[in-house]
């Protein structure tokens, strides 16, 4: 799952190279931060959070399967 | 992605240089100028060269099956991809098995994967693209059975004569119940509420 958000936002990005991606299992969540440069921030989150929220469903279908809650959170 | 760096006397001429390399047409190419031929002071001192780098650009079906192929990898799916051009639309089809993750609860999934389809090919392509995606013609049989949906729901309001509310739905989704009921002369829809949980709502005209 931290590779397919990798691909998702590098292919958003203008600095693919400063895309960076952490994957944390909790004990009922998998939490993933996302962190892109500050001129690429509204490029993933998008008008009224639209690309964040298409990057969140597709991330999530990906670990349905898994019987824990994913996580996507975007950080400066 | 092919690159081909080239010299010559002149840009052009590096130009067509590379070219004749990459056997491509000058309008399938982006040319970036690497160096400038030197200006020549008095004769005296020899010209430098142009130096160029000549890319072929991509089309947008390229770029687009290259993103959905890695996206379907990454989330562990295995999907053949078929990709149409028609008029300035690119169709593209998923089929394989499986695909229920590609399509998501009521197709959500596959929204949000046309929608960043359509984010990603435009950006790289310097100019805005329209992309459908669909998948195992999900779409297709999503349509059909709004259509029913819309025509059950429309004889409930007329024997009951109660307004009905139907579940949220994607801009397309409604468009499809309001056309699917715009020609019956007893009930009437409209659509409320704030996306993305838009409704669409089957009244009776008076």
């Amino acid at each position: 799952m931290k590779e397919l958000l990798e691909i998702l936002a590098r292919a958003l990005v203008d600095n693919p190279d400063a895309v960076q991606v952490n994957q944390e299992e909790k004990e009922n969540a998998i939490v993933l931060e996302l962190r892109v440069a500050a001129e690429d921030m509204g490029k993933v989150i998008g008008k009224q959070g639209r690309v964040a929220r298409a990057i969140r469903t597709v991330v999530r279908s990906a670990g349905g399967k898994l019987g824990k809650r994913v996580v996507v959170e975007i950080v400066q | 992605m092919s690159t081909k760096e080239a010299m010559g006397k002149t840009v052009e001429e590096a130009v067509a240089a590379a070219l004749a390399e990459l056997g491509v047409g000058r309008e399938e190419v982006e040319v970036e100028v690497l160096e400038e031929p030197g200006r020549r002071i008095l004769g005296l001192i020899p010209r430098g060269q142009a130096r160029v780098r000549v890319t072929v650009k991509q089309s947008g079906a390229e770029v687009a099956r290259r993103f959905i192929t890695d996206v379907m990898r990454a989330m562990g799916v295995e999907a053949r991809v078929e990709v149409e051009q028609k008029e300035e639309f690119l169709y593209m089809n998923l089929s394989g098995n499986n695909l229920g993750k590609v399509i998501g609860r009521r197709g959500d999934t596959l929204d949000a994967l046309q929608y960043l389809l359509n984010m990603v090919v435009s950006r790289k392509m310097g100019e805005h693209v329209r992309i459908f995606l669909d998948a195992e013609g999900y779409r297709q049989r999503r349509e059909e059975s709004l259509i029913r949906l819309a025509h059950r729901v429309s004889e409930r309001v007329k024997r009951t004569g109660n307004r009905v509310v139907l579940e949220p739905m994607t801009p397309h989704e409604r468009r499809i119940i309001h056309t699917a009921l715009q020609n019956d002369r007893q009930v009437y829809t409209l659509s409320e509420g704030e996306e993305p949980y838009r409704k669409v709502v089957v009244t009776l005209r008076r």
